[in-house]
C-alpha cells in the first residue's frame, strides 16, 4: 500500500506501525511517531494499523533553540 | 532558581542549533556553565544517524534538556510535537512555541494559552515563549504555567530588550513567578541588562552559535548573566539628574 512517510510517498507492506518502523529501518533509533497528525506512543505501535493514504511522521532528536 | 521543582544554579539556558560543529557546541555548553539546553524533533531519512549522534552528544554533556515546539503554527501541531518530545527526550518539560506571524516569529498568544492549558492538563511542565503582555501572562498562569518566557526581541534578531518598560512591568506584576527572557539577545550586555531588571534567567541560541568564536561568546554570556544577577541582588542605586561628588567635600584645602 502507498502511505506518506515524512512527507514523501512510500510503498510499504507492513500493516502495524511497529513492523513498519522495522521495514523502514527506524527500528533501533530514538524516534517518536505520529499518524495523521496524532501522536502514537511507543507502547501503542504494535496495535496501530496503517491504511492506504495514511500520513506517518517519524521524528528524531535534533538541534533546537 | 527553581523551575518546576528543579533547583538550578546557572541562569543561562542555551540553544543547541546552528553551531559550526558538534565539538564547538559541546565546548560552548561546557564553558557557558549552563545546566539546561534546548532541543527539538525533526524528520530524518531512515538511513541517517545524525539525530542519534546529536542525542548521544547531548546526553554526554550532563545537562537537562528543554525540548521545544519550534515552527509550530497551530495548537494541534504544538500539542502533538510536545507529546512526541516527551517520549523521546524523557522529560515533561516543554518550551512551548505557537508562532503567529512569520516575519517576526511573534507568538500566537491565543493559541499559546490554549496549548498551555491542554499540555498542563496532560502533565507537562510548560515553558511558554510569549510576549511581555501582562494579560497574556495572567492567562498563561491561569492555564497552569509556572514559568513565563517573554521575548526580548524577535528570535534571531540580536536587538536586545525591545521593551524594557514592558519587561520591568512584567517583573513587578509577577514577583514570585520565574521569568526568563527568551530570544532576541545579541550581546552579553543585553543579557546582563535582563538580569539587572530582576529576570531569573535568559535563554539564547543564535548570539552564541553565530558569533565568530561561539565558545568565547558562550563564556562571555555565562559571565554576563552571573554578573547581572549579582548586580540585581546587590540592590543598585537609583539614577539621578544632578551630579553628586563622590570624593568628600569636607576637609578640602583652600588653595586659591
Amino acid at each position: 500500500m502507498k502511505i506518506i512517510v515524512n512527507g514523501r510517498p512510500r510503498e510499504v507492506t507492513s500493516a502495524s506501525l511497529e513492523a513498519l518502523l522495522g521495514e523502514l529501518s527506524f527500528k533501533n533509533k530514538s524516534v517518536a511517531t505520529a499518524v495523521n497528525g496524532a501522536f502514537v506512543p511507543r507502547t501503542a505501535r504494535a496495535t496501530v494499523v496503517l491504511r492506504e493514504g495514511d500520513s506517518l511522521e517519524v521524528l528524531v532528536p535534533m538541534q533546537g533553540g | 532558581m527553581n523551575l518546576y521543582g528543579v533547583d538550578l544554579t546557572a541562569r543561562l539556558l542555551l540553544g543547541t542549533a546552528q553551531y559550526p560543529s558538534p565539538a564547538i557546541l559541546a565546548e560552548a555548553v561546557r564553558v557557558s556553565e549552563t545546566q539546561v539546553v534546548t532541543v527539538c524533533l525533526r524528520r530524518e531519512a531512515a538511513g541517517e544517524r545524525q539525530g542519534e549522534a546529536f542525542w548521544s552528544l547531548i546526553r554526554s554533556l550532563g545537562v537537562r534538556v528543554l525540548p521545544n515546539t519550534a515552527g509550530c503554527h497551530s495548537v494541534a501541531e504544538a500539542v502533538t510535537t510536545a507529546q512526541m518530545a516527551r517520549e523521546v527526550f524523557g522529560t515533561p518539560w516543554i518550551k512551548l512555541e505557537v508562532i503567529g506571524e512569520n516575519d517576526t516569529l511573534c507568538p500566537d498568544v491565543f493559541g499559546l494559552v490554549e496549548a498551555a492549558r491542554i499540555l498542563t492538563e496532560e502533565g507537562f511542565a510548560v515553558f511558554p515563549y510569549t510576549t511581555e503582555d501582562l494579560v497574556v501572562a495572567e492567562r498563561l498562569l491561569a492555564a497552569g504555567c509556572r514559568v513565563l518566557m517573554p521575548w526580548g526581541a524577535p528570535i534571531g534578531t540580536a536587538r536586545g530588550l525591545n521593551n524594557p518598560y514592558g519587561l520591568r512591568s512584567l517583573r513587578a506584576h509577577f514577583p514570585d513567578v520565574p521569568l526568563i527572557v527568551d530570544a532576541g539577545l545579541g550581546l552579553p550586555s543585553q543579557a546582563a541588562r535582563a538580569m539587572e531588571l530582576g529576570y531569573d534567567a535568559v535563554l539564547l541560541n543564535t548570539a552564541v552559535a553565530k558569533a565568530g568564536d561561539p565558545v568565547a561568546m558562550a563564556r562571555a554570556f555565562g559571565q554576563a548573566v552571573a554578573a547581572g544577577r549579582q548586580a540585581y541582588e546587590a540592590d543598585p542605586m537609583e539614577p539621578r539628574d544632578m551630579a553628586a561628588p563622590s570624593t568628600p567635600v569636607l576637609g578640602k584645602a583652600v588653595l586659591g
